[in-house]
């Protein structure tokens, strides 16, 4: 038996509530004690000096680039980043190469995982062979193989009947179907959100409404099959309404969004979805504030120089998000957007619910995953510090408040700032 | 005088129980005679059946054929599917043509829904329907029932579970239908790719799990998937419906302990029925329900025939 107790903390667990100061105590692995009690003799002890400890952060999107890109990221490396960014639970996106829609590659990252022993790593699969969007893969025993949803990663489910007859099977198993929402006709050779500021740098535009377009569409075929529904990463005013109105409605749908900013010229700052008004910017925060957004995820994305070194339109999208989740969202929190808690929330037990792990939460018999995180210390995005095997962050530079401290997964520390 | 109001068989559908029972009875009494070495009988003598069938069948047709010849009428089969449809005459003008040449019966196989109807209003002849579309196909919810009634001595009362591809199958709309009226109780089991919508309202309880579905019910009928429909567009793959909705042992041991296995054939080995389930000589009833389709059809086509005069002439 191995125990470790965690004490002097501000303990901050959004699924019950509790933000007190105390100590959790840790034995094999599990969370054994939340306030203090008999401590059994030989237990190692760790002052976590008075900074907030909570369930460690559920990414729900990433991609790991393992197997197939190995050369800007994989496990090992995705791994140490999120460590160090505290997330202790990651579900990977299933565009790899090959995609990972196959049983055999569902257990390959089971493997690997396991292997590489720092954090929790689950992948979803494919939702259509290959990506393809046209026939259904084998969710039933891809389900049964540990895939914890359905997607076809970063492109959307364009064909209605496919994406209904995915939703259908889905619901035959009740497994989570995610969509990324942008109707591929109107996004296809756009590389920015239209608008004056496309207008001006000449760069082909998406029209906003691409994605409340697809958000509706999928709203409609979810009333039809009534199956599970995530839509990733929105960012417009328009498809938070319209998600907004589908909860009110009682249809089985959960969203996320991500943190993004302004930028320029800079293909680093080239998104997708694509950087938006600051009027849909302010709507994702109401959509946090209100509950519409459950979840915040990094969409950590990593691309080599060589994808990024290249003309806006012909760059690739995305950012790495591991290291920066964390600091980027307490800006929510700084600012005076939102609760502490409710942040947290959706850092946490939020996208664990909708994942169905049973992680994301301080509770006795849990898995003891956490992270100590120091809420107010001031630092600078430094893109030499990543972890990451690609650098692709815009934010490089731009000072922040708050950092993990320790990551703890399964009891054990993964992540130290002093080492 | 036998209860049978009915100038054609185009479904299941607006059948009496007494009506059913009337069939089954006069089935089950030429099952005997087909299994003697003389087989030839008397009743249709004079009579013409045509087997009309715009879609492929094998199995049917054979039935039909060999329903008609051993009551001692005069059958000739047309696979229309390949020659008149090429050289563009309408559905309703080869009907109109083969009518003209006084047969007695039609039976007519068509692959789309509602198209035996269609014709059977463009004739004077009795239609028979082999199986249109995805509608009905009453002769095999008819063998299906002397089947299960030879075995368990009746239907009334019985839980059947009709499982796999709903969506497409007449089979099990037929199926559906005969077993409410004569007071069975049906479960479907499927994924919901291959449910047609509001099934539920059908009078059925809807399952989307083997096990569940199959717990303590007397009757067990598999439904065929079509090979086009296996890959990705229906259900993903060969061995994922096998795992999940294919009958083996496994899922069969919740059924009641002598239920009955049927398939209306062709068979998927492999796919929706395990090899060994389907070859179950204490289980398996689906090599009895070929042989009952042949006194089913003989039933038919005598009741049809049984009060038709000399044909109008034409004009």
């Amino acid at each position: 038996m191995s125990a470790t107790l965690f004490r002097n903390a501000r303990l901050l667990d959004p699924a019950s509530g509790r933000d007190e100061t105390g100590a959790i105590l840790v034995v094999d692995g599990l969370i054994a004690a939340l306030d203090g009690g008999g401590v059994p003799s030989g237990t190692t002890v760790i002052d976590c000096g008075g900074h907030c400890l909570a369930p460690g952060i559920v990414d729900m999107r990433v991609q790991l680039r393992e197997p197939g890109a190995e050369h800007m990221e994989n496990m090992v490396s995705a791994s140490h980043a999120a460590a160090a960014g505290g997330v202790t639970t990651m579900a990977a996106l299933p565009n790899t190469e090959p995609p990972i829609d196959d049983v055999a590659l569902v257990d390959f990252v089971a493997r690997r995982a396991r292997d590489i022993g720092l954090v929790n790593i689950h992948t979803y699969a494919a939702a259509t062979k290959g990506l393809k969007g046209r026939e259904l893969t084998e969710m039933g025993l891809l389900a049964e193989a540990g895939a914890l949803g359905f997607t076809d990663g970063i492109r959307a489910i364009a064909d209605a009947l496919v994406m209904r007859r995915a939703l259908s099977y889905a619901r035959t198993f009740d497994l989570l179907l995610i969509q990324h929402p942008e109707e591929p006709s109107l996004a296809a050779g756009g590389a920015m959100t239209e608008g004056e500021m496309a207008t001006r740098l000449g760069l082909p535009g998406i029209t906003p409404a691409a994605e409340v377009m697809m958000v509706e569409r999928d709203l409609r075929l979810v009333e039809i099959t009534g199956a599970r529904y995530h839509a990733a990463h929105v960012s417009t005013a328009a498809a938070i309404e319209a998600i907004r109105g589908a909860k009110q409605r009682g249809l089985p749908v959960t969203c996320d969004t991500n943190e993004t900013a302004v930028g320029e010229y800079r293909t680093f700052a080239k998104l997708s979805p694509p950087l938006r008004s600051e009027w849909d910017r302010r709507a994702v925060v109401d959509g946090l504030r209100d509950g519409t957004i459950d979840a915040i995820a990094s969409d950590h994305a990593p691309h080599d120089q060589d994808s990024k070194r290249l003309p806006f339109t012909s760059a690739e999208s995305g950012i790495i998000g591991l290291e920066t989740l964390l600091p980027l969202s307490l800006e929510l929190y700084h600012n005076g957007h939102l609760p502490l808690i409710s942040l947290l929330r959706a850092l946490t037990c939020a996208p664990a619910d909708i994942l169905r792990l049973p992680v994301g939460r301080l509770a006795t018999g849990a898995p003891a995953d956490f992270v100590v995180f120091d809420l107010d210390r001031p630092w600078q995005i430094a893109e030499d510090d990543f972890r990451s095997k690609s650098k692709n962050s815009p934010f490089d530079g731009r000072p922040v408040q708050g950092r993990a401290i320790k990551t703890i997964v399964g009891g054990r520390v993964v992540y130290d700032s002093k080492d | 005088m036998l209860p049978f109001r009915h100038r054609h068989l185009l479904g299941i559908e607006g059948f009496s129980p007494d009506e059913i029972t009337t069939i089954l009875d006069l089935a089950e009494g030429h099952v005997e005679p087909n299994r003697q070495a003389d087989k030839k009988r008397s009743v249709m003598r004079g009579r013409t059946i045509i087997n009309l069938f715009f879609e492929n069948s094998t199995r049917t047709r054979t039935s039909f054929e060999l329903a008609g010849k051993r009551l001692g009428g005069d059958v000739i089969n047309m696979s229309v599917s390949g020659s008149s449809i090429k050289k563009g005459e309408t559905m309703i003008d080869t009907a109109m043509t083969l009518n003209a040449m006084h047969p007695d019966v039609l039976v007519v196989r068509h692959p789309e829904s509602g198209a035996v109807q269609l014709l059977s209003e463009k004739v004077n002849c009795a239609v028979i329907n082999a199986g249109d579309g995805s509608h009905e196909h009453p002769t095999q919810a008819l063998l299906d029932a002397l089947t299960i009634r030879r075995r368990k001595g009746g239907l009334s009362g019985l839980v059947v579970a009709i499982c796999g591809d709903i969506l497409h199958s007449r089979v099990a709309r037929s199926n559906i239908q005969l077993l409410n009226i004569m007071g069975a109780r049906v479960r479907l089991v499927a994924p919901r790719t291959l449910l047609p919508a509001e099934a539920e309202r059908l009078g059925v309880e809807v399952f989307h799990d083997m096990r569940r579905g199959l717990k303590d019910v007397d009757i067990v009928m598999m439904l065929r998937l079509q090979t086009e429909r296996m890959h990705g567009s229906f259900v993903p793959s060969t061995r994922e419906y096998f795992h999940f909705f294919g009958l083996d042992y496994d899922k069969l041991a919740v059924a009641k302990p002598d239920a009955l296995i049927m398939h209306p054939g062709p068979m998927n080995r492999g796919v929706e029925i395990d090899s060994e389930v389907a070859d179950d000589i204490d289980r398996s009833v689906i090599r009895h329900q070929v042989e009952m389709g042949v006194a089913v059809r003989m039933a038919c086509l005598e009741l049809l025939t049984r009060d038709l005069g000399n044909g109008p002439a034409i004009p």
